[in-house]
């Protein structure tokens, strides 16, 4: 609120700088406005404290480990004695400048910057180092062949994961199929019609959730493979994934199910509706966002699980296009069967599969945001809407 | 019995011109579990008048109004004793089917509940697709609901756009559309106008004034002007202490204002409490 009516008041904020310590501040209507303080901004003398307070205790840490300790140490010794004789430096550095309360303050702050690294530093290391080894070897034609006429001394760039790929997607796609439709009706029984199995079944989801995939894979191995049902197929696995997918899908959408306000529900019955043409045309059309995020939050659940497809879709390097029957390959198998190769281009080319399959969940998480973003509690697409209608009421103004 | 009337109200609904029902509230009394709120209230509520349903809050008026149209009964562990009579018949009777009673004694409520997932003649058609009923022309439906409830010529231009996007006064205007749409019999307004300005709040009176002779109204309010601006009937409620709540007077709107028998009543409506 003021900062426009300084800038506007001040013609040359170093003037007034200058003006300062001669006359106090006076915020008085014309002129003299003190000013503008940015209390939390950086300034370069903090850089300057930090840098000053790393060199001390690098060169501390040199002498202690370099000079004055008659063993040689691992690198790893000098980061950790280094940070550690840090701490105590920055912290007299500020005290002696700005006082103890400054210095308890950045020293606190330090350390949570150093936790938010630890914490955040795992993952760049994964999704890093995945990349990295991944370009190393994907090539276009990765995505248009199969592995069917490649040898084991075959250079890690030729062949490709074409049938993985197809048979993930299918796979993935036959799972939703499955466990979508289970789940959502699922959580319509949780939270809509709240039925005397509410309870139990709620545990049961809850619990599923924490489910080892490869349960899963046996299970459905043992009651479809063993006695001869369906042979090892694209089918068979995706049974397997629904299992997984299942509870994570009911859970979410139940979730969203219960951010539907009642009011809503109770206007629908008010109009005399019956209930369940309450449930199908107000609550479950004003959740539709936030549904598609709980069906996108389930498919990323199961699109990298190895275990359950390992015993159930029987893995290939030949193209097979269709799902229910022979065997068929899928991207989390691919990277299992390149990477426990002895040879290291089959090594190599495990990890392009990893690079893709890390880019499908990437896929899907950035559609989850995009279509929760668009409207999940009803509340920001009613903002937006807002905004957006307003935009065309003025346009039907202006035309009229 | 209720076949003929079922015929009655399609045919009304090319031509909405109904005159309304007439409800009745026989020894109603409600209860929340063990605790009583409410205890025996009659009251009449007559065709072509705006009924009011004035008292402190707490005091068993929207409870009373919910049992009208049997919303009373979607909080699991309400029981309610008495009767409710539509043009004679009990909606708590088995000759009326629940989806009915609701469809033919329509609710607005305190916040204005449009659908956010519809259009705003989605909105006004929402009652027919709701029920499971199709009607001829639906354009023309949804312009004759609009037109009823005041709001036509603020959305005629954007019947298309999202309902959420109308202003709270507009949006309570389109929830009474989307109850005119169904052609109910009798409409029930718990507090319509607690939520908006007094622009806004005129036009909604307004609103009522001009569907009284087509629709029986029922209102809650904690606004004493507007009860004597928009009813000829009025009923006061008051719960005691630990007690249920009572019809303390009823009685024509004008008599209960200026000249009520009842000292709680006079020292209500004067303000003087609650």
């Amino acid at each position: 609120m003021t900062m426009p009516e300084t800038t506007k008041v001040l013609p040359n904020p170093r003037a007034a700088e200058g003006r300062q310590p001669a006359s106090p501040p006076a915020a008085g209507p014309r002129g003299k406005v003190p000013p503008r303080r940015r209390p939390r901004a950086w300034r370069w003398t903090d850089l300057a404290e930090i840098a000053g307070a790393l060199g001390a205790s690098a060169a501390l840490t040199w002498m202690i480990f370099g000079r004055l300790l008659p063993f040689r140490v691992m690198p790893l010794a000098y980061v950790v004695l280094g940070y550690v004789l840090f701490l105590p430096i920055y912290w007299f550095v500020i005290r002696d400048g700005q006082g103890a309360t400054a210095a308890k303050d950045r020293l606190v702050t330090i350390l949570v910057a150093t936790g938010a690294l630890f914490a955040f530093a795992p993952i760049v290391f994964v999704v890093g180092y995945v990349v990295k080894r991944g370009a190393e070897v994907l090539r276009p034609n990765f995505f248009t062949e199969t592995m069917q006429i490649v040898g084991p001394l075959s250079k890690a760039t030729e062949g490709g994961a074409l049938h993985s790929i197809i048979g993930t997607l299918e796979q993935l796609a036959l799972a939703t199929a499955i466990a979508v439709p289970l789940g959502l009706l699922t959580a319509v029984y949780l939270s809509e019609i709240q039925g005397p199995l509410a309870r139990p079944v709620r545990l049961v989801a809850d619990a599923m959730t924490a489910l080892p995939s490869i349960v899963a894979g046996l299970f459905i191995f043992s009651i479809v493979i063993k006695p001869h049902i369906w042979l090892q197929s694209g089918i068979v696995g995706s049974l397997a994934l629904a299992i997984l997918m299942l509870p994570t899908v009911t859970i979410a959408a139940e979730q969203v199910l219960h951010v539907v306000p009642g009011g809503l529900r109770e206007a629908a019955l008010a109009l005399g509706a019956p209930y369940w043409r309450s449930v199908l045309m107000v609550v479950l059309p004003t959740a539709r966002a936030g549904l598609s995020t709980a069906v996108i939050l389930g498919m990323a659940r199961v699109v990298g699980e190895t275990a359950p497809v390992l015993m159930t879709t029987g893995g290939t390097t030949v193209m097979n296009l269709n799902p229910f029957s022979g065997h068929q390959d899928n991207l989390p198998l691919f990277v299992f069967t390149q990477i426990r190769s002895s040879q290291e281009n089959q090594v190599d080319r495990a990890w392009a599969g990893a690079l893709v399959l890390l880019a499908i969940v990437l896929l899907l998480f950035v559609l989850a945001r995009i279509v929760g973003s668009a409207s999940p509690g009803r509340r920001r697409i009613r903002v937006r809407r807002r905004r957006g209608s307003r935009t065309t009421s003025d346009a039907g103004g202006n035309r009229s | 019995m209720t076949v003929p009337e079922v015929d009655q109200s399609v045919a009304a609904e090319a031509a909405p011109a109904p005159v309304g029902g007439v409800l009745e509230g026989v020894q109603v009394s409600c209860w929340f579990g063990a605790r009583k709120v409410l205890e025996g209230v009659d009251i009449k509520m007559d065709a072509g008048v705006v009924t009011a349903l004035i008292g402190p809050s707490g005091c068993g008026k929207s409870t009373f109004l919910r049992t009208l149209n049997r919303m009373h009964e979607l909080v699991p562990i309400a029981t309610l004793a008495g009767s409710v009579l539509l043009d004679g018949h009990d909606i708590y009777g088995a000759g009326l089917r629940l989806t009915e009673v609701r469809r033919r004694i329509g609710m607005v409520f305190q916040k204005p509940n449009p659908f956010p997932a519809m259009t705003i003649a989605d909105n006004v058609a929402a009652g027919l697709r709701l029920t499971g009923r199709k009607v001829r022309d639906r354009d023309d439906l949804v312009e004759t609901s609009l037109r009823r409830a005041g709001l036509w010529n603020e959305v005629r231009n954007r019947l298309g756009a999202p309902a959420g996007g109308l202003s709270g006064g507009q949006q309570q205007r389109l929830c009474i559309a989307r109850s005119l749409a169904v052609s109910p019999d009798v409409l029930l307004m718990d507090e319509p106008c607690s939520a908006l300005d007094p622009t806004s709040t005129r036009r909604i009176e307004e609103t009522i004034l001009e569907l009284k002779d087509q629709v029986t109204i029922v209102i809650v309010t904690h606004n004493m002007q507007q009860a004597q601006r928009v009813s000829q009937h009025c009923a006061f409620f008051l719960a005691a202490e630990d007690e249920p709540g009572r019809v303390i007077e009823q009685g024509p709107t004008e008599q209960i204002f200026s000249d009520p028998h009842d000292p709680r009543t006079a020292d209500y409506v004067n303000g003087r409490f609650g």
